[in-house]
């Protein structure tokens, strides 16, 4: 089913969205992928702040590739969603209500998500080039000295996402690649 | 004996990583228009069209297929009659992935140390593999390898009892295992033979074969056949979100090997395999 969503969203609004729905978002979205992450993580572990809020907010795991002049961004494409299962469950216990990224994520963080009411989504891998298109402004606004992993704000439209892990836990990738097996 | 400055290696290397990133090979966007026609998946082909699109974006507006730029992974086959001048071999090779990274707006992806990890800021070092050969040419093939799929490989120290349905099984549960994560559809890159290491530069080597080309050893390319019929078989498709096109190729290298021994390597790629060709 397609949907079009306002970033970011509440519980409420994650748990109407279900495995294989072809959403739209529209609003603003956090950057953030390994190294952001291990710092985000030993910052809590430390008892400081994290750079944003995760209340309500969407994580795109993703490095984007340096922008042309007169462009928000470069490439900006999804990275592997598993290398950061050790820190995503942190973060969707303090609210974070949606990630982005491509592949498949561990028991732990499909938990995390159902008890939180949150949702995972995949953009597609390698398309990088389309994608960007969909983002209209980029701002470091932490961790700077991380280059392309530093954590950005970016406003997105239209940006487009397929629902994989759902707030029920249903998880597109099996149910999907069953529908298809010959064996 | 021919002389070539090693600024000719800079240069060259330099404008390769810059179209490897923006345009993929002949053979790659043939089999890309080939899979839209026969994905059966909705969705699947819905993901595959924007594959293409995502394609001719890249070409036009100069915007890296893929953000994850890749570590530049360089073989140099160097005739045996040349002779280098002007400096280092290396560091020319180096430069150029350097001006290539920076000039092009490509990601610099490398860090300096696995353990510290502090990024060196140009995407140098490349990883370099030499070859000596007959003749006064050089061939140089620059492959910008992406570490979502990279992560996904694997090396089999298979034992010769295991015979070809070992080599296969190894190769199918690489495959499965990567599933969604090495952003398929995939080109799957095969070493069988040799040693520990000579398995897995060939399993790079291979995916730097063209995709529409078979190997010329027949059990081989029955293999080959045979198990690109079964990967698409395996449900995985575009994106891992369901279809029937998992993988676009399997190439696999084969060399002699060890009585004792049926070393398999699995190297794995995304639909961005990325490779530019020059003879100088």
């Amino acid at each position: 089913m397609e949907k079009h969503i306002t970033v970011p969203f509440t519980r409420e609004t994650a748990s109407s969205l279900k495995a294989g729905d072809y959403v739209y978002l529209t609003g603003t979205i956090y950057t953030a992928r390994d190294a952001a992450h291990k710092r985000m993580y030993e910052a809590l572990q430390a008892g400081e702040d994290l750079p944003m809020n995760m209340e309500d907010n969407i994580i795109y795991y993703m490095g984007p590739s340096p922008a042309r002049e007169g462009r928000p961004i470069g490439s900006a494409g999804p990275t592997t969603a598993s290398r950061m299962d050790k820190y995503a469950p942190s973060l969707l216990d303090l609210g974070l209500k949606g990630m982005i990224g491509k592949g498949k994520r561990s028991e732990a963080v499909k938990d995390a998500i159902v008890r939180n009411g949150a949702v995972y989504l995949a953009a597609v891998g390698g398309a990088g080039a389309l994608l960007s298109k969909s983002i209209t402004s980029s701002e470091v606004i932490a961790y700077d000295d991380l280059g392309t992993e530093a954590i950005r704000r970016l406003e997105v439209q239209n940006f487009p996402v397929i629902v994989v892990i759902d707030s029920e836990g249903n998880n597109l990738y099996e149910t999907a690649i069953e529908a298809y097996r010959e064996e | 004996m021919r002389t070539i400055n090693v600024q000719k290696i800079t240069d060259n290397i330099k404008e390769m990583c810059i179209e490897a990133n923006h345009f993929l090979s002949e053979d790659m966007r043939c089999a890309m228009d080939r899979a839209v026609e026969t994905e059966k998946a909705p969705l699947g082909k819905q993901i595959l069209e924007q594959l293409q699109e995502n394609l001719r974006i890249a070409g036009d507006d100069m915007i890296p297929i893929c953000q994850d730029t890749g570590m530049a992974v360089i073989f140099l086959e160097i005739g045996q009659e040349v002779h280098f001048e002007g400096g280092s071999l290396e560091e020319a090779v180096n430069e150029g992935v350097r001006q290539g990274y920076v000039q092009g707006f490509l990601r610099k992806s490398v860090v300096k140390d696995p353990i510290y990890r502090e990024n060196t800021k140009d995407n140098t070092p490349a990883v370099i593999h030499y070859a000596i050969k007959p003749g006064d040419q050089v061939k140089i093939t620059v492959a910008p390898k992406g570490f979502g799929s990279e992560n996904m490989s694997s090396v089999f120290m298979l034992k010769p009892a295991d015979g070809i349905e070992g080599v296969k099984n190894a190769i199918l549960t690489a495959v499965k295992d990567a599933g969604p994560n090495a952003c398929p559809p995939m080109v799957v890159g095969v070493g069988v033979g040799g040693t520990f290491e000579k398995c897995a530069l060939m399993a790079k080597a291979a995916l730097t074969r063209p995709v529409d080309k078979r190997s010329e050893i027949p059990y081989v390319r029955e293999m080959e056949e045979e198990l690109l019929e079964k990967i698409n078989r395996s449900g995985i498709g575009p994106g891992g979100l369901g279809g029937t096109t998992t993988a676009l190729a399997v190439n696999i290298n084969t060399y002699p090997t060890h009585i004792a021994g049926l070393p398999v390597a699995v190297n794995m790629c995304c639909h961005v395999n990325r490779h530019a060709v020059r003879t100088i």
